[in-house]
């Protein structure tokens, strides 16, 4: 049966641990993220499920790594400063192919920074993060139900691969308040015959490890891993398209920048100019080869992102210099308005017209 | 090297009886241990332990970054290798998740001493049911001999080249008084492995801090002091004696911390 409650994007999300099964918590407090660790401190117990305030980030994600090489379904989210902390961990839950969901609610940086909204985190996020070669599937929420629906998508797609999941919100869409709704769902059944669960006499022992001192097997190791990589990239694409069919120009956004940018397009088309969104849901795998595609229509991509500048790389990657690819950002927690993005687009376009 | 079936020994002659082996749980493959490192003994007493308290499949061991880290490669129970430091965030995950199950880890000086003190201290401090094998020996031995936390008072390393200046860099941590005064650690001692006497201490405490789990005491941490010739360039037997004579002058030897119930775990023969 349905549910459908008024939440916050960042309790929506934690709901949504308990509904998709999630068998352990580990977190630390960091705004605007907190709510995730308070919702489930509160509500974990009551499905005896783990919930567990870590001493550090560093300590969370290690807790993350000790749950999921034993077989549990294990989460935890953070901030970008304390992201930033898990890198390590990461990469070891990477490395050893352990499945596991991650959240961060992206925070304008660096350093400190501040504790509004920012996409500064897109490089950390879909280029590894962490040390040594590979890749976590990123989802990037637009809604507070997306924050939920992500959590289900999240937890399965991290079993089917054996592979961290992030979901990378940000702070707005993790404060924000918006309908969301529960859709029963059943845990699909996963082969955890890896898993550290103590020896029986019947099967060899697991071990959970990412060393591989001998370089011959070091490379089999990560060639295994590129082809997991590989494969990711064929099925997992997911994206939106709003007026791509007769779009001359195409605005590419994700998470919050994208619900703003739907409101820009919306100006534009008003004044005649046919602009089309295009929103990746996946931001690792990308989009690329449907960017690819409409590089064929439209005359120009403008991104717009919470950052000097990280997606629109990945977008002129993928048009391989068919179209112009600019960018518009804010920065530092200041968030565009429509208007705003509808100026950039005319200004970018009429350039692009003297071209 | 996987061996499930009873362990064989074909240099033994039928009519014989052995009367010491290798531990059923312990992989009959060659270690990487230098020759007189300690912690190949104490890898066997863990294995025995598991063996002679049938809990083979119920013991799941974290072993972190240092010489220790390939010790999944010969302790034939499930393990997971954790990040240099972590191995004591992994144990709380791992027993939180099955409380049913033995969960130890076996950690160096520089890993729980430096980098991992962190969540060293925190999980003895919320009390994990965990034991935590301490090897100190003074030493970074992976790295090949680096100064550590525990490094005694004037001990040359390669980076403390003219002896350890207790004004530069403190004093050895000692980490067994330091964690006994948590409320959280339930058994606390120290042991050396470098005479029989103290093996088979070394093994009475094992199965005393396995018997306090089973129990939910809280957390177990045996410290013991291993050597490391290879990186104090010393022969085994010069180790040995710098054990005795200098290694135990900063860490003494014995009980610090013992729980109010009493362990019901079997005592070996000849103690």
């Amino acid at each position: 049966m349905n549910v459908t409650k008024l939440m916050k994007g960042n309790e929506a999300l934690a709901e949504a641990a308990i509904r998709a099964g999630c068998d352990a918590y580990f977190g630390y407090p960091i705004t605007p993220q907190s709510e995730v660790l308070e919702y489930l401190a509160r509500e974990m117990p009551r499905h005896n499920r783990i919930v567990l305030q870590a001493e550090s980030e560093v300590a969370s994600i290690n807790m993350v790594y000790g749950a999921a090489g034993a077989g549990f379904r294990a989460m935890t989210s953070s901030s970008s400063p304390g992201f930033s902390l898990m890198q390590e961990g990461i990469s070891y839950l990477a490395g050893a192919e352990l499945p596991c969901l991650l959240v961060n609610v992206n925070r304008a940086g660096p350093g400190l920074g501040t504790i509004q909204p920012g996409q500064g985190d897109y490089f950390q996020a879909t280029k590894g993060g962490g040390h040594g070669d590979y890749r976590l599937i990123v989802l990037a929420p637009a809604s507070v139900q997306e924050m939920a629906d992500h959590v289900f998508l999240g937890f399965d797609l991290a079993d089917q691969y054996r592979n961290p999941v992030v979901i990378l919100s940000d702070g707005a869409i993790g404060q924000m308040m918006e309908k969301v709704t529960f859709k029963p769902y059943q845990k699909p059944t996963a082969d955890k015959s890896w898993a550290t669960t103590g020896k029986p006499a019947s099967r060899k022992r697991n071990a959970i490890s990412s060393l591989f001192i001998q370089p011959e097997r070091m490379e089999q190791h990560n060639l295994k891993l590129t082809e997991k990589f590989n494969r990711i990239r064929e099925s997992e694409i997911r994206f939106e398209e709003v007026n791509t069919n007769d779009a001359d120009y195409l605005l590419v956004a994700y998470g919050l920048s994208a619900r703003i940018a739907q409101k820009a397009m919306d100006l534009a088309r008003a004044k005649g100019l046919r602009v089309g969104l295009l929103r990746p849901i996946t931001l690792f795998p990308f989009p690329e080869k449907r960017l690819r595609e409409l590089a064929t229509q439209v005359q120009g991509m403008l991104t717009v992102e919470l950052n000097s500048g990280q997606m629109v790389e990945d977008v002129r990657l993928a048009v391989e210099g068919r179209v112009p690819v600019a960018h518009y950002g804010r920065m530092g927690g200041m968030i565009f308005t429509p208007e705003e993005i509808e100026r950039q687009l005319e200004t970018f376009f009429e350039k692009a017209y003297a071209n | 090297m996987q061996t499930d079936e009873p362990v064989t020994h074909a240099c033994v002659p039928d009519d014989y009886d052995v009367a010491y082996h290798r531990p059923a749980a312990l992989m009959d493959v060659n270690m990487h241990y230098c020759p007189g490192c300690a912690h190949s003994l104490v890898h066997k007493l863990l294995m025995e332990v598991v063996d002679e308290l049938g809990i083979q499949d119920q013991t799941i061991g974290v072993a972190p970054v240092g010489c220790s880290v390939f010790a999944y490669e010969y302790m034939n129970i499930d393990m997971q290798e954790a990040a240099h430091g972590r191995a004591c965030a992994v144990a709380t995950a791992i027993k939180r998740l099955m409380p049913d199950k033995f969960v130890f880890t076996y950690q160096g000086d520089g890993d729980l001493a430096a980098i991992g003190i962190a969540e060293t201290l925190h999980a003895i401090n919320r009390g994990e049911n965990i034991l935590i094998v301490f090897m100190n020996n003074a030493v970074y031995g992976m790295t090949s001999g680096q100064m550590a936390p525990t490094t005694l008072p004037g001990m040359k390393t390669t980076t403390s080249p003219f002896g350890r200046d207790t004004k530069f860099y403190g004093a050895p941590m000692k980490i067994a008084e330091l964690v006994a005064q948590l409320p959280g650690s339930s058994y606390v001692t120290r042991q050396v492995v470098n005479s029989p006497h103290g093996v088979r201490k070394t093994k009475q405490a094992l199965l005393k801090a396995f018997d306090w789990q089973k129990q939910n005491a809280g957390t177990c941490l045996i410290e013991i002091i291993g050597n490391c010739p290879s990186n104090w360039r010393m022969t085994p037997l010069e180790a040995s004696r710098f054990i005795d004579e200098e290694m135990v002058k900063s860490f003494p030897v014995g009980d610090i911390k013992t729980p109010d119930q009493p362990s019901l775990a079997p005592t070996p023969e000849n103690l």
